[in-house]
């Protein structure tokens, strides 16, 4: 897995993390670098300003030959028991006479007196040098790449005259324990505000990245499916940001997603049942002419009688049969009667009175609507037809003790009709072919009823719709009203 | 409560302090103090030890007590000469040089004797050398130009080699205590050194750092210890009392816890021939 596949969670909080420690690495760096420089110069004012009393110190017992105590003096820096490691403290003193002999040394045994200075001091030849280019009577600074200490050379002189040369070495490393003190200290208080810098900033780039990653996730669905639930829904924050921008186009394109799968969906229902339709309607045609010169045939045969017992039953059973034929077509062949009188408001009520027997045995809640004032111009007989159709459906729904509501509504340019139950519910696999003839199983019936509804609005050029979910099943049919003419 | 306390004080130190001058009056008896010189024939610079014995010496001699000290042991031997000192604990080199100005008042006994060694010591490290002769062409060093243990001695010894120091050794020095002649041969500082056995034996048990560091590789044969002088003009009473003081400091617990810091067993009057010895070698280090 590549670093740069890694998800904004990890990213962004890496990233920041990255920047934090560079920063805190870098910071520290800076200011150690700037401490050890500050070590330095203070060892060298150290050194500069004991070379000084020393060399002055050192004049008189040189001048008497005073061995011990210029031993005395120059040791005493190394009398304190209390600081034996004393940061700004020489390990090396040496005072070197004219001839380059060592005159006396702090450590006697390392630098023997009256040694030659260049076989028994390190780095003496780099020193004598100095020493000749010395002007006057300032110390001087050495610090020679090559070795480990810094020296500082300071000439011990009597009235102008060279006496001998002090030469006072500090090791390099005179500067660790320090400087580790430091580090450890810069360590501790860097890591702490580590934690809480590293902690602040895990919390906000998991706040800035948590609605990129749901937007994602919610993307990555689009396609497969819609995603319709809550989180793609809500909560992608509706902040005025790029990725409060990004999350409410993204929605605005689920919503037209929705309406479009929608849409389509209406389209193949209803151009499959209209194919049915067709199908049927051609079907019953071409049943229907021969069934008739059948039916037409044992009619004549019977009014012309014959004795027979054995024809005469023979044909009762075919005339029988042929009819039922006929009766099942002429239900898949829904023809609206158009010529009946114009609906009014009596019509429907008609219809209550008819169905409440059928309501009073379910012991149901029956509402009951009807805004249908005068006439209206739409055949009565078809709408009565639906209207039945409907609340039979829901009635035979229907639990004892339920709820069934019947509402007629006219609007200014349609008729609406809506019934509603709070029966069993039908499932969504079978909303999307409820209104096909023999579709659902039924055992009673030709489960031909809402096909025949169907059909019959689609002949009136209106609409049906289905919504069912549980506790709640409700249909409803919008016939437009015809211009008047 | 400040001002209470303050008062108090006050008070308290007008009560005490003329308690003091007066028992010093009386106990001074208006006598110039008795001045004393010491010289690192012994370790003089325990100031804790001299503070003590100050005090000892003055309830004994009912006297005000000054001691005086000075770099070198010429320098006490020339204020005793110059009669600016009434007594002096000096070696037995500037006695016998100035014995007929001087008078002999008590000699130190150390482990039962009035006598005592010059030790040749050298670092621990050196395990060979057993004698003067090993250290030739060495850097040495000597405590005080006057002292007979740490520089007449080795003088002599060098004087019957037909030698001097200048010629045997590669570099002298004077260190002007027989303690840092111990330090300088610690140290590495010297090759060898010539110091009062009665010094490094009384240093083993202050500073056993420091004398382990040293190896006494040669011992004299035994001298006169230290001689604590007069002057010769000095008023027999006055000797006298101070010569009882001095022999008497072992029959007190006072003295005794004295003797004991001094690592002594007690003082004697001594004699002046306990010197000879040290006579003859100044006559052998100066003649011929």
């Amino acid at each position: 897995m590549h670093l740069r596949d890694l998800s904004f969670k990890y990213k962004i909080p890496l990233r920041g993390s990255v920047l934090i420690i560079a920063t805190a690495f870098a910071v520290s760096v800076a200011l150690i670098a700037r401490e050890y420089d500050v070590f330095k110069r203070d060892l060298i004012d150290t050194a500069e300003s004991m070379g000084r009393v020393l060399a002055t110190t050192l004049v008189t017992p040189m001048l008497h030959d005073d061995l011990w105590r210029m031993y005395e003096i120059i040791n005493s820096p190394f009398q304190s028991k209390l600081r034996p490691n004393s940061p700004l403290s020489a390990d090396l003193l040496v005072v070197v006479d004219p001839l380059l002999r060592v005159y006396v040394s702090n450590q006697p045994k390392r630098f023997p007196m009256l040694a030659e200075a260049a076989e028994v001091v390190p780095d003496f030849k780099e020193l004598i040098d100095a020493q000749r280019e010395m002007r006057g009577d300032d110390p001087k600074v050495l610090d020679l790449k090559t070795s480990d200490h810094l020296y500082m050379v300071t000439p011990i002189l009597a009235d102008g005259v060279l006496l001998g040369t002090l030469v006072m070495g500090y090791p390099r490393d005179i500067f660790l324990p320090r400087l580790f003190a430091l580090i450890q200290r810069a360590g501790v208080v860097t890591l702490f505000v580590l934690l809480l810098m590293i902690a602040a900033s895990w919390y906000w780039a998991q706040r800035f990245a948590e609605p990129l990653v749901r937007l994602a996730d919610c993307m990555g669905r689009v396609g497969a499916e819609i995603p319709d639930d809550i989180e793609c829904r809500l909560e992608l924050g509706d902040s005025k940001d790029e990725i409060g921008r990004l999350a409410a186009a993204f929605q605005r394109m689920v919503l037209d997603l929705r309406e479009k799968a929608a849409l389509e969906k209406q389209v193949v229902v209803s151009e499959r049942l209209a194919a049915l339709g067709r199908l049927s309607a051609g079907i019953a045609h071409e049943i229907n002419n021969p069934l008739g010169g059948m039916l037409n045939a044992i009619s004549t045969f019977k009014r012309h009688g014959q004795d027979d017992p054995m024809v005469a039953r023979t044909l009762s059973l075919l005339e029988r049969g042929l009819t039922q034929i006929k009766e099942t077509v002429a239900a898949l062949l829904v023809e609206a009667k158009l010529e009946s009188h114009a609906l009014t408001r009596q019509d429907i009520e008609d219809v209550r009175t008819l169905l409440q027997p059928d309501v009073t045995q379910k012991r149901a809640r029956f509402e009951w609507q009807n805004d249908v004032a005068t006439e209206t111009p739409l055949p009565s007989t078809p709408v009565r037809q639906i209207l039945i159709n409907l609340l039979l459906n829901a009635i035979h729904a229907l639990d004892v003790g339920g709820r069934l509501l019947c509402r007629v509504v006219q609007q200014e340019n349609a008729l609406r009709i809506t019934v509603e139950n709070n029966g069993r519910h039908i499932p969504p696999e079978r909303l999307d072919h409820l209104f096909e003839p023999f579709a659902h199983g039924v055992q009673e019936g030709y489960g031909l009823g809402l096909w025949v509804t169907y059909q019959i609005v689609e002949q009136l050029g209106g609409r049906t719709e289905a919504h069912s979910s549980p506790g709640e099943t409700r249909f409803t049919v919008t016939l437009p009203l015809p211009v008047a003419a | 409560m400040n001002r209470t306390r303050r008062r108090l004080i006050v008070a308290l130190a007008a009560a005490v302090v003329p308690g003091i001058a007066g028992s010093a009056q009386t106990r001074g008896l208006e006598m110039p103090p008795v001045r004393i010189g010491l010289t690192p024939v012994f370790l003089n610079d325990q100031m804790g030890f001299l503070v003590a014995w100050r005090e000892h010496l003055e309830a004994n001699l009912r006297r005000p007590v000054e001691f005086v000290q000075r770099q070198a042991y010429k320098g006490i031997t020339d204020l005793l000469l110059g009669g600016r000192l009434d007594f002096a604990w000096i070696c037995g080199y500037p006695y016998v040089r100035n014995r007929a100005q001087l008078q002999l008042v008590a000699v130190p006994v150390f482990n039962g004797k009035p006598l005592y060694q010059s030790y040749l010591i050298v670092p621990a490290e050196d395990r060979n050398t057993m004698s003067i002769d090993a250290l030739r062409g060495k850097i040495f060093a000597f405590s005080d130009p006057d002292s007979n243990s740490g520089h007449l001695y080795t003088q002599y010894l060098l004087r019957k080699m037909g030698e001097t120091p200048a010629t045997f050794f590669s570099r002298t020095f004077f260190t002007w205590a027989h303690r840092k002649v111990v330090e300088a041969v610690a140290a590495g500082v010297a090759h060898g050194g010539a110091v009062d056995g009665y010094v490094w034996e009384t240093l083993t048990g202050l500073q056993p750092d420091l004398t382990n560091a040293t190896r006494v590789a040669a011992r004299s044969p035994y001298f006169g210890h230290t001689p604590f002088v007069a002057r010769l003009g000095i008023a027999a009473d006055d000797l006298a009392a101070m010569q009882a003081v001095l022999i008497q400091m072992e029959n007190s617990l006072q003295g005794q816890s004295l003797l004991r810091r001094l690592n002594l067993d007690r003082f004697i009057p001594g004699e002046p021939k306990l010197f000879d010895g040290i006579g003859r070698m100044i006559r052998v280090v100066n003649g011929g």
